[in-house]
């Protein structure tokens, strides 16, 4: 496919894994004039790197490897006449006015600015690295992050190690420790700073269990050993409390030739912040509206740049929302001025999405919880919206939607819907 | 025959050393270093300040005193001819107390003492308008404003790199393990490469100097390791000050800094901690260490960024000599030049230490004529992340690699992949590593820690140096990225043989 690159366009979507894919092909198939930018070499942001199935269950109905998935969407992008820039990073988006900005890229076929009405960031994630959660000891060859280890085996062939220990037992964690086992590596465990493990049951037994895989709780690796400039020897772990702090004189080491940091990811905010974009602390993403249009007008997020999300399910649904949001920016010359209502997290919830509320249609709202809960009682205080749900766990985002109705009622009182979260 | 002159250790010491005789006719000059890169000794992990010299009490150190001075002076022509990656911010020394302003008084005495222009004691007011997030504690502040900081490596790079352009012959991954002395003269090193002929051995061994000088038999005082410990944030992360940052110094170190480096990163360090002398390779971080400098910081900038904004933290090793001078000239043997006991200031001194060492050859009845051509300059590796946003889309139209990015978080392209790993070879680098272009173009360094290109870099490596990917190293051999091809573990094991050779 030969895409066109240069000319004003109408939507430029930054980042080509699921969220950005979604947002470009709904929004050429509304009609608009898309250019998607992404830095790969092919399109599927992290999707290709996940070789594992268990994606698209609930956007396409089936379940998918993450290759397959991208496959999908970057077919639908193609059909759609999406043009397409690859191999090309954009370091910059220029404010021109609130209708016009400048996605300025770089890249081996084409570089410089291209003029858009609107832009869909969704550039994705990074991962945490061993620094952000506190490793010290000594620097030395065979620390990775998970994502990074992923690419390393599945799209250069490299085996990082022999024996392996993990940092975190998130999904990702506990699917890259199973991926190592698989390939004849000894994973000497999983090491998860909080009481449970940090993903779903499901890969507790099919990543962890059915592997003879340990999974350690309540510990932290607090130093990796290693002499001079060799590679990792020995990882040192600490037990902690329910404060999650170190209990003296519980150091223990354990051998190991590996340590791969699964802890997390944080949105990608260099060019949103560079922007002027608000930046949410609790999502670390940028604090959006209900058409997922940021504080800078014009430019709307989706996916993992947005919020950390678990299912790429999720991801594909805010490009869509997204795409639409923009859609509408480029109809009405921008969003309707409005008394947004605010939406924030309450007790026992750590994060909600969009942060503004219009009352102007009905929106789907995720939260995330702060603690595992058993027949939990979701209530959107503001909104007068209750929802009960089996369990509750930080692991997976909820997901509920909030209807036009429901957020006006919250403009007759302090303007805000406060999402909590009780047991019982 | 000209005279052989071999240089131990290509930290910033010795590579000034081989820089200044390249420029003499009739000297045969050769630079060594068991390390796989130059510059990844002392000279790798250090605060990167060019200090004023104002320190330095020139009664009781007097070569600290007078060649610190001297190398700050260096230090600003040498940035320019060699295109060193640097600042001229000026630094403020900070007095908390009433009795820390005495000791601002003494040291504006000492740089008088010491040549050092341009000190003034500013008051309160003064100091909170040049850094308005300076703690509200200042009662006045030491402003020498020829204070300023380079990037350590980048710039032992650029000086091999020049020293290379002009005739000098690097030796890397070649360990001295014995000085060979005949009739009180020098003969020759042997190495772990066999032996190397040598009329004039200079000692620039950095922590293993009196290692050296035991092997040729010449007395030298004992060096000790004392530990510094660093912490870097984010780019984004601040409020950053606009100048070096000190506190009131104690008599074993200048205290803890605060402090945008060079690549624009507020950096806070370092602490001083005495080690055994038997731990010179023990740069590994501590807890309590890094703890104790974000204390120290904080009582300077109490604004500091939160913890989660943290993207590295390192240590340096300084080499402490037992009497707390710099040892540089000629000894007891002929030919065995010391130019070492290289704590603080030394980075900021090394220019002028070669000197010294050039005077100690013309000591030693050398003759040194300057040679009709010889190259006083060297350019950097362009980086994208300096450039402005035409001139980067300029270079990415001619030179479709300078489009290519690679590290995002510190936007390297591939051109400049490439060329680093030109000028390593350039400079007789053997083993490829991540932390030979890291030093060279800043990859990996940003705030995703190269999660996102380390790989791309192997990559790269791999296809330059001829090598299969999981043989990349990260800092040299024994340091390889991976053990094998993807399938290494299960071929060995239905074979029942082990994977493969690392
Ligand atoms: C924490 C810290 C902060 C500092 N801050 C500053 C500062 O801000 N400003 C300043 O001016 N100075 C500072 N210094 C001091 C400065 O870093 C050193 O003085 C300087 O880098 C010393 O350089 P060098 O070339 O002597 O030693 P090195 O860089 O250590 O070079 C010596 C080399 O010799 C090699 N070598 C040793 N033995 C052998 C052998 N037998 N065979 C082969 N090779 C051998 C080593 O591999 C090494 O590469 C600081 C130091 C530390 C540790």
């Amino acid at each position: 496919m030969r895409s066109r690159v240069e000319g004003r366009r109408d939507v430029v979507v930054v980042g080509g894994g699921p969220a950005g894919m979604a947002a470009a092909a709904r929004a050429a198939e509304m009609g608009l004039d898309v250019l998607l930018v992404d830095e790969g070499r092919r399109l599927g942001g992290i999707l290709p790197q996940c070789i594992h199935p268990g994606f698209g269950v609930h956007y396409l109905g089936e379940e998918l490897t993450g290759p397959e998935f991208a496959q999908r969407l970057a077919s639908r992008v193609e059909d759609a006449g999406v043009d397409l820039l690859l191999d090309a990073h954009v370091p910059e988006v220029r404010w021109i006015s609130h209708a016009e900005k400048g996605v300025r890229v770089l890249s081996p076929g084409f570089s410089g600015e291209v003029r858009t009405g609107a832009v869909i960031y969704a550039a994705g994630a990074r991962e945490r690295h061993r620094f952000e959660i506190g490793i010290l000891g000594d620097r030395v060859a065979g620390v990775y992050t998970a994502g990074e280890a992923q690419t390393m085996m599945d799209v250069y062939g490299i085996l990082p190690g022999r024996r392996v220990l993990v940092v975190g037992s998130g999904d990702v964690g506990m699917i890259v420790a199973r991926r190592f086992a698989l390939e004849g590596a000894e994973v000497v465990g999983v090491v998860e700073i909080m009481p449970y493990p940090g993903g779903l049951t499901r890969n507790v037994v099919q990543c962890l269990e059915d592997f003879d895989i340990p999974l350690l709780l309540s510990h932290r690796v607090v130093a990796v050993r290693g002499r001079g400039r060799g590679r990792v020897e020995r990882a040192v772990l600490v037990r902690v409390d329910e404060g999650l702090r170190d209990v003296p004189g519980t150091e223990t080491e354990v051998e190991c030739d590996t340590v791969v940091v699964s802890a997390g990811l944080v949105p990608r905010m260099e060019v949103l912040r560079e922007l002027g974009a608000l930046i949410d602390q609790a999502t670390g993403g940028p604090m959006v509206n209900d058409r997922l249009e940021t504080t800078v007008p014009g430019v709307f997020a989706a996916g993992n740049a947005l919020v950390i999300n678990d299912l790429v399910d999720h991801a594909a649904e805010q490009g869509e929302q997204a795409a639409e949001g923009a859609a509408e920016f480029l109809r009405r010359g921008g969003i309707p001025a409005t008394d947004w209502v605010k939406l924030r997290p309450g007790e026992g919830v750590k994060l909600t999405v969009p942060q503004l509320l219009s009352g102007e249609r009905d929106v789907w709202v995720y939260l995330r919880v702060a603690r595992p809960v058993r027949n939990a009682r979701l209530s959107l205080r503001g909104a007068g919206k209750e929802v009960r749900l089996p369990v509750v766990r930080p692991a997976e985002m909820v997901r509920v939607k909030l209807m036009a109705g429901e957020v006006r009622r919250a403009k007759v009182g302090g303007r805000e819907v406060v999402a909590e979260v009780y047991g019982g | 025959m000209g005279v052989r002159v071999v240089v131990v250790g290509a930290g910033v010491v010795g590579a000034s050393v081989a820089r200044v005789l390249s420029r003499y006719e009739g000297l045969e000059v050769h630079l060594v270093d068991a390390n796989p890169d130059v510059g990844w000794g002392v000279s790798k992990a250090n605060t990167g300040i060019v200090h004023g010299g104002y320190d330095d009490d020139p009664d009781r150190f007097p070569l600290r005193a007078e060649l610190c001075a001297l190398g700050n002076e260096i230090w600003h022509r040498w940035v320019e001819e060699l295109d060193v990656p640097h600042t001229w911010s000026g630094a403020l020394v900070v007095a908390l107390e009433g009795d820390q302003r005495r000791e601002l008084e003494s040291l504006l005495e000492r740089g008088r003492r010491n040549g050092v222009p341009e000190l003034r004691i500013v008051e309160r007011e003064e100091a909170l308008a040049m850094e308005p997030n300076l703690t509200q504690e200042v009662e006045a502040a030491l402003w020498a404003p020829t204070v300023g900081q380079i990037h350590p490596v980048r710039a032992t790079v650029a000086i091999v790199e020049n020293a290379v352009d002009n005739g000098v012959r690097v030796h890397l991954e070649t360990e001295v393990r014995g000085v060979k002395v005949e009739g009180g003269e020098v003969r020759g090193l042997e190495t772990s490469r066999g032996f190397l002929e040598a009329d004039v051995v200079v000692n620039a061994a950095g922590l293993r100097a009196d290692e050296l000088a035991d092997m040729a038999g010449v007395e030298f005082p004992r060096i000790r390791p004392r530990r510094g410990e660093y912490w870097i944030f984010d780019r984004s992360a601040g409020p950053k000050p606009r100048r070096v940052l000190f506190p009131t110094p104690t008599p074993t170190s200048k205290g803890v800094v605060v402090t945008t480096e060079v690549s624009g990163h507020l950096m806070i360090g370092p602490n001083a901690e005495d080690l055994p002398p038997d731990a010179k390779g023990d740069v590994g971080n501590t807890a309590k260490g890094l703890e104790e400098v974000w204390e120290r910081a904080g009582e300077l900038w109490p604004r500091l960024p939160p913890r989660r904004l943290v993207i590295r933290t390192f240590a340096g090793l300084r080499p402490e000599p037992e009497g707390g001078d710099f040892v540089v000239g000629n000894t007891e043997v002929w030919g065995f030049v010391n130019a070492a006991g290289t704590r603080s200031p030394g980075l900021t001194a090394a220019p002028a230490i070669a000197l010294r060492v050039r005077d100690a050859l013309v000591e030693l009845g050398i003759e040194l004529r300057e040679k009709g051509e010889w190259k006083a300059t060297r350019r950097d590796i362009e980086s994208t992340i300096d450039l402005g946003w035409r001139e980067r889309v300029e270079r990415a139209r001619d030179d479709p690699l300078r489009g290519r990015v690679v590290c995002r978080c510190n936007l390297v392209t591939e051109r400049e992949v490439l060329e680093a790993i030109e000028r390593m070879r350039a400079v007789g680098v053997r083993t490829p590593s991540i932390d030979s272009v890291k030093f060279r173009t800043g990859a990996t360094s940003g705030t995703c820690q190269g999660s996102f290109c380390r790989v791309r870099l192997v990559e790269l490596l791999a296809r330059e140096f001829g090598v299969p990917p999981w043989g990349v190293t990260l800092k040299g051999r024994g340091s390889e990225v991976g053990v094998g091809d993807v399938k290494v573990l299960l071929r060995g094991a239905s074979t029942g043989g082990e994977g493969s050779e690392e």
